[in-house]
């Protein structure tokens, strides 16, 4: 299929499950390699904000915490419209080497919609502004 | 109009590669509605090839035509379409091959 869905990724590190976890999970580990600062709260449900200081702030939802092996969360899909309620879900498993950790990405999510409930979902938007502006008008007029 | 996530990106990537094309969706984005008339006002383009650009954008839902002024039909941009091909390039502009380095530097640079 053409359309990506998803991302994968594996990557070999020379640290022990445990560094690694810690540097995935932690606002110290994920502001020093993946952001410039970060907070987390590390439980399923639990918010976390990874920030750049030349750029954006990520907001994540952590979704699965299974220490050290799986750490899952979702976030808004760069590109899309901040009202956007899309969301991908990135998912890092720890698979323990002789010299190291052997970690798996998944980023999945961005084809979630079939077309048919995408376009169902933003045809209600397609007025967007001009009915917005509409309503403001209407809602002033009457005041 | 197409059916699946994969024709509408295509839709709108081909219209896209157009400048002519590209002009009259940017011209929508920007100002909003507007009629051919509008259009060729606004942009350095024939009305009529305005128009016939215009009628390929409605038929491939790009953009919907409805009643205006006058008699005359308006042209609204649809976003749903924008939306899906604004999907495909999310996961092409996604970039873990930066982090990923930047982890393992920070790991083992730190463990030596």
């Amino acid at each position: 299929m053409a359309f990506p869905d998803r991302i994968e990724r594996v990557v070999e590190i020379a640290s022990a499950p445990p560094t690694v976890w810690a540097a995935l999970t932690t606002a110290e580990g994920l502001g020093g390699w993946f952001g410039d600062r970060a907070t987390i709260d590390l439980r399923p449900g639990g918010s976390a904000q990874v920030t750049w200081d030349d750029g954006p702030t990520a907001d994540l939802r952590v979704e699965r915490v299974e220490e050290p092996t799986v750490f899952g969360f979702t976030w808004h899909i760069y590109g899309l419209p901040e009202g956007d309620t899309r969301r991908t879900y990135v998912e890092f498993t720890l698979e323990p080497l002789d010299a190291g950790t052997r970690l798996h990405v998944v980023e999945s999510g961005f084809a979630q919609l079939s077309d048919d409930d995408h376009l169902k979902a933003f045809d209600g938007n397609t007025r967007g502004w001009d009915s917005e502006l509409g309503d403001l008008v209407a809602y002033l007029g009457a005041a | 109009m197409p059916s699946d996530v994969e024709a509408v990106a295509e839709q709108v990537f081909t219209a896209l590669a157009d400048p002519t094309r590209r002009s009259i969706l940017a011209a929508l984005a920007s100002g909003g509605p507007a009629t051919a008339t509008d259009l060729a006002g606004r942009l350095p383009i024939t009305r009529q090839a305005i128009a016939k650009h215009l009628a390929l954008l409605t038929d491939t839902g790009l953009v919907t035509a409805e009643p205006g002024e006058r008699r005359r039909v308006r042209y609204r941009l649809r976003s749903a379409p924008m939306q899906v091909a604004q999907q495909f390039l999310a996961a092409l502009a996604r970039n873990w091959d930066g982090p990923l380095d930047a982890l393992k530097d920070h790991l083992e640079g730190r463990s030596g």
